[in-house]
Parts: C-alpha cells; structure tokens; sequence
C-alpha cells in the first residue's frame, strides 16, 4: 500500500483560472448544502435548481459574454441595457406581424451592430473601454424609452405557443402538500444559456481566438511581441459580448413575454459581480464561463436563501449580494496574494514574527 | 506735455501689447495643455444654443415663493443644477489620477449620507444653524468612513476600484433604506430651504456657493501639501513612487477619503433641494455622469496626470447638454441616447489615433502646399 493520495496528485499545479473556479463551486455546494440541511424543504426539489435557472438564464449568457471581454482585460457595461433594448424591439416586431425568425434575426443584429461598434472603438480607436460602453449603455436606454414608454405585452400567436413550450419532466417533479404532482419544467432558454456556457468554455479553452484572449489579458505588451493581433482579438471580444447580449435579449423575451422600459435594471452590475464570484478577475488573463456559471448560480441562491430564511424586505437582498461579494473579492485577493507570495504573506509573517520577539523580550 | 502724452501713449501700448501677449499664452496654455476638450465642447453648446435660440442665455429677475428677487434663466440652471455632479467630479478625479481606477459607488454613498443627514436633523427637536453645522459633521464622518472601506480595499488588497466600489455600489442604497427605516422622511426648515435654494437677499443659488468654497478648498490644498504630485506619482508608477519615499498606500487611502467628504456635500446639497430624503432616487446614475466629467476633463482615466479644472467644465459641459435637451423639447426618459451620441463623438474627436491621423493629413497637405510653391518658383 502506497501512499494513497499519490492518485489525487498532479502533474502541474492549479492554475489560477482552476484554483478561482474550484473555490467558486465548491463554495456554491457548500451554499446549497447548507441552505438544504438548514432551511430544507424546498431546496430538496429539483424544481428549486429549474426554477433558479429559468430565471437568470439571460443574466448567464450576459455573463459569459463579460467573462470573454473581462479576460481579454476589458469591461463591457452596456449589456443590460442592450438586453432591454432587444427585448423592446422584438416585441415591437412580433406585435406588428413579423415573423418569429425575422426576430431572431432582429436581436441578433441588434447585438452585433452594438458589438461591432463598441469593438472598433474600443480597440482600433483606442477610446477607454468605460467611457464607451457607458455611452452603448445610455444610447440602448434612451432607445428602449423611444421605442416605446409603455410596456408591451407580445401578442403574436406563434411567439406565444412557442414560448409556452417546455421540458416538462415529472419524473423530477414533486407532490404538492394538497395531493396535486408538480412537475418539473424547464424553459427553452435554458437549454440556449447551458448551449452558450459550453461553446464559450470551449473556446476560450481550445480555440486560438480564447488563447489570445488570456494571453493578451495576462500582459498585453507580450502577446503583441508573441505576434497575437492584440488589436483584432479585443475587437472580438466586444463583438462576441455584443453578440451574446443580443441573444440574451431573445431569451428575456422568451421568459417573461413582455418588453418594459426598465427590464434588466442593473443587469450589467449583477453580471460583473457574478462574473467576480465565478473567478474572472477584472486585470484580465483569469477565469472561465464554468465558473461564471456556478457565480451567477451562487448569486442566485444566496437570494433564495435570504427570501426562503424570511428577511423577505427587498433592502435584505441587496446586501447580503453585497457582502458575498466582499467576501469572494477579499478571498480571492489573499489567495492570489499568498500565491505569488511575495508581499501580503511576507508582511504577516513578518508581523507575527515580530509580535513573537516582542512577547518574548516582554518575558525575559 | 507733448512728450509726456507719448510716454503714457507709449506705456499703454506695452502694457496693451503685454496683455495680449498673455492672454494668448494663456490661451495657447488651455489647449495644448489638455482642455482643448472640455473648452471646444463648452463653445460649441454655446453657439449651437445661440444659433439655435438666441434668447437662450438670458438672465431675467423672478421672484420665487418666498418673495425674494432671484436669479432665472437656462444658465442659472446650469450652473445651480451642476453643483453636485462638479463637486463629485472634482473628488473622482483626484481617485482616478491615485489609483487609475474609478469609485461607481459615489450616488449610493450619497444617498446613505443623505440619509444620516436627515435623522440627525430629525433626532433633535428644532433645527437650527448649530443642528445643520452637526448633522453636516455626522454624514461627513459617514461617508469618509465608507469613503475609507473603498479605500482600503484598494489600497491595502490591491482590489480594482471598480470591483472594490461594486460592493458599496450594490448595497449602499438599501443600507441608506435601513437608516431611515424605509421611510422618505421630509425636512421642513428655511435653514434647509436656504441651503438647497436661495439665501433670503441674495439673488444667486446657494449650491454654486458651495462649489466655489470647495473647488478653494481643492485649490488651497494642493497650494499648501504636495498632494498634487504625490497623487500624480504614485497614479503614474507606484511602484517608483514607493521607492522614492512616497507611500501609495496612504495616498490612495486619502484620495478616497476626500472623495467621502465630497460624497457628503453633495448628499446634503442634493437632500436640502427637495427637503426630503429619498434613498433609490437621491443622485441616480450620477457616478456615470461623475465619470464622464472626468474623462470629457481630458483627464486619463488609467490615473497619473490630472487637472481639476478640466472635470469641472467636463461637469458644466454634461449639465448644458442635458438642459440643452431639455430646451429642446426631448423627454427626460430619451435624453441618454442623445446624451450617448454627443459623448461619442466628443470621445473619438479626442482619441490619440484620431489625433495622429488628422495630425499626419495636416502635415500632408502643408507639405504639398510646399511642394507647389516650390514647383512654381522652378518655372
């Protein structure tokens, strides 16, 4: 008998994307554990896990388009509004008789073009990333409220029918106190926003385009001296946040049927925070869609327990978001700190070392 | 007499000669030197609103309900609407020049100052200067302590500012909802009246007031510390800062505490307007604008060099806009699309490869200008 923790061993060590995502996940099962063994009931249904993903499955997909632009060393703030303003004008679309593919078409595009644009000012006009995206974020606002003030509710037939389709599983369903059986049911958009987690894993894990992205978020300066077009690489990112923005847009569509001038208010933030919790770091160079995907499911069910434990006053929610968020941003600092092991850990030690000496001269 | 005419005339002459001789330095000093922006922006307003309505810059006499004589017109407003979003300005650039990043927390920790204002004001039994003066003491040490959180999470975790102020930036507004119990209590007071509006006898509103003593503080500050180039150093390389004897750390930490203390004035300012407290729509959106300022100030928002006077047009330059729009008949809600506009064409006029290319074209075009010359003094 060897020793048994030699199969646990590995080659290389952790990289900080992995370390961030590991803590991330196995902070969340610890969340949820806790959340099943303390508050219990509905946190033992599967319904629980599909209803906490159809309702963020247009905050996921945002996400993950932050995430690419976040590696890549930027920030896009303008995805919630373009999300809304996607919703508005579908809406408007289907309402006045399109069809539902010319709407796909519509949000999509709409999407691009903010990415295209964004993109090409951002990297080829090197304008502050910030400054851009707020002003795509004021332009997609003030579009939404001119698009229309009032909220819309969709009144195309077939957009309707389609968006009543769902996976409906009562196999992982429940039985209600009265006797009725509840099934489960996912949305189709849930099925879009796992679809868009695993194409971004993928690429920014085995394409060229997420290599060039971590490498140039890791240091610019050396990805251009690697012969990486630095340039065209951060235009992609913007186009592919813009790109999922639009997509996002359909599926918010699609869970709530109606288009309002303030849907997704403060998307943007949530996505950067569940982006954080999910291990990206805004430096860029670290962080994967997985983990933005367990960050914004984190968020979630710290919402969730907060609502089930009866802090039910919206104010409690807010702050408890923002103390998790303290929390993982601290975590991840020392960790990342004790990492490179220089300075942080250094001066503790140092500290202690000092307050020993101390202590001992006190006793002699 | 005859030659004592000549040397006035003479003298006048010099100093006349003098005088433009300055006033062009002076000019010449304002563009290169990083106001080109915010100045052209500012004239460009100006004669859009002229052309566009000439009567727009008018100064008329009103009386408001209190009976005194005050101040109206769109440039009143301009001016008195701006206060917050330039005292904020001028406290963010300092962040931005010391830690290359900015506070997105600034209208949430407003509103918590705000709110700390109102239930001192409220705790006593009358109001009075000496209740005003403590409750002002109260939010002010409020916001620089959130100021310091910030700020230390900057500083000594080595956080990103922005993610740093996210946590404030989520949660600031419900702890400011807690304070108050989730009430939007109303202050009744002259005192808080004046304060928010007009001083009884004096025409102008008291918000610009307030501006002009802080932008002296500013001044008086970087007049008598070295703040100024130790900001700039450390904002510029910390590291080297470090090593030439400056703390970063510190300075870093006291950006973000000044920026509290400006957080807190324009808190009050923004509660003493309406006389009430209400802690979701007290300085909306302002940390986008505050940024803007910034950044239309032709300050880099990656930190390093900075101007204060540049993010105080820049705040000018955001408020005549909006008013602009709002003279213009666009409703409140659709501004920020205009808004968006203006801000990307103002942005990509100053951008540093829009500037090489027009600066290589104008080279090109003086150089064939030469050429021609040349080619027709051969002939």
């Amino acid at each position: 008998m060897k020793n048994p923790f030699k199969m646990f061993k590995r080659k290389e060590p952790l990289t900080d994307t992995q370390l961030l995502m590991t803590i991330t996940i196995v902070i969340f099962f610890i969340m949820y554990l806790s959340a099943v063994l303390f508050l219990g009931g509905g946190f033992l249904h599967a319904k629980q896990i599909f209803d906490m993903l159809n309702d963020n499955v247009s905050l996921i997909i945002v996400a993950c388009g932050l995430t690419v632009v976040m590696i890549g060393g930027g920030i896009d703030i303008s995805v919630g509004a373009v999300t809304s303003l996607v919703v508005m004008a579908c809406v408007l679309f289907l309402n006045r008789g399109g069809s539902i593919v010319g709407s796909i078409l519509l949000a999509i595009g709409i999407g691009l073009v903010f990415g295209l644009v964004q993109g090409f000012l951002i990297s080829y006009l090197e304008i502050q990333p910030f400054i851009v995206t707020l002003a795509g974020l004021f332009f997609a606002r003030g579009m939404t409220t001119i698009l229309s003030i009032d909220p819309q509710k969709s009144q195309h037939k077939a957009f309707n029918d389609l968006r009543e389709k769902k996976i409906v599983s009562s196999l992982l369903g429940y039985t209600a106190k009265n006797g009725n059986k509840i099934p489960a049911k996912i949305e189709l958009g849930v099925v879009v926003a796992l679809i868009v987690v695993i194409l971004i894993f993928v690429m920014l894990k085995y394409l060229r385009l997420g290599r060039n992205l971590y490498a140039m978020g890791g240091n610019q300066q050396s990805a251009l001296m690697l012969g990486i077009n630095v340039k065209r690489t951060r235009f992609l990112s913007y186009v592919i946040s813009g790109l999922l923005s639009g997509i996002s847009g359909y599926v918010f569509l699609m869970h709530t049927g109606a288009g309002n001038a303030t849907n997704a208010a403060g998307m943007e933030m949530n996505a950067i925070a569940s982006a954080i919790i999910g291990g990206t770091l805004l430096t860029g160079g670290v962080g994967s869609a997985i983990g933005t995907f367990f960050g914004t499911m984190s968020l979630t069910t710290i919402n969730k327990i907060v609502v089930t434990s009866g802090l039910n006053e919206p104010y409690w929610q807010k702050i408890t978001t923002g103390g998790m968020l303290c929390f993982f941003i601290l975590l991840q600092s020392v960790v990342l700190g004790r990492r490179s092991g220089k300075k942080s850990s250094g001066k503790i030690k140092a500290f202690f070392r000092r307050f020993k000496r101390s202590k001992e001269e006190a006793s002699a | 007499m005859k030659e004592k005419m000549k040397s006035f005339f003479g003298a006048c002459l010099k100093s006349c000669k003098r005088l433009c001789g300055f006033l062009g330095r002076a000019c010449k000093n304002l563009f290169s030197g990083g106001l080109a922006i915010p100045i052209i922006a500012l004239l460009l307003l100006v004669v859009f609103n002229l052309i566009r309505d000439p009567g727009f810059f008018g100064i008329g006499i009103s009386h408001n309900n209190d009976g005194n004589a005050v101040l109206s017109g769109n440039i009143i407003t301009i001016i008195n609407g701006a206060s917050e979003l330039v005292i904020l300005a001028m406290g963010m650039t300092i962040v931005t020049a010391a830690c290359g990043g900015q506070d997105i927390s600034v209208g949430a920790a407003a509103a918590i100052a705000g709110s700390v204002f109102v239930k001192v004001l409220k705790a006593g039994s009358s109001i009075s200067v000496g209740t005003v003066l403590l409750a002002f003491a109260f939010s002010c040490i409020v916001a620089m302590i959130f100021g310091s959180f910030n700020g230390s999470l900057v500083a000594i975790f080595k956080i990103q500012p922005m993610i740093a102020t996210l946590i404030l930036y989520t949660c600031g507004r419900s702890i400011a909802y807690w304070i108050n119990g989730g009430a939007t209590p109303t202050v009744d007071s002259s005192i808080i009246k004046a304060i928010g509006g007009f001083i009884p006898g004096i025409p102008v509103p008291t918000p610009v007031f307030i501006v002009v003593v802080m932008a002296i503080l500013f001044k008086l500050l970087f007049r008598f510390t070295s703040l100024e180039l130790f900001t700039q150093s450390v904002g510029i390389n910390g590291g080297a800062a470090r090593l030439n004897g400056i703390n970063p750390t510190l300075i870093k930490l006291i950006s973000f505490i000044i920026l509290g203390v400006c957080v807190s004035v324009s808190g009050c300012i923004g509660v003493s307007r309406l006389g009430l407290i209400n802690h979701e729509t007290l300085l909306i959106d302002i940390e986008m604008d505050a940024i803007l300022a910034v950044a239309i100030g032709g300050n880099n928002l990656g930190g390093g060099k900075f101007r204060i006077s540049g993010s105080i047009i820049g705040a000018y330059v955001i408020q005549m806009l909006t008013i602009t729009l709002y003279a213009m008949k666009v409703a409140s809600t659709n501004v920020k699309a205009y808004k968006a506009i203006v801000i990307i064409i103002l942005v990509v006029i100053g951008s540093p490869v829009v500037k090489a290319r027009f600066g290589k074209l104008m080279a090109r075009i003086s150089e064939s200008r030469k050429r021609v010359t040349v080619k027709g003094a051969e002939e």
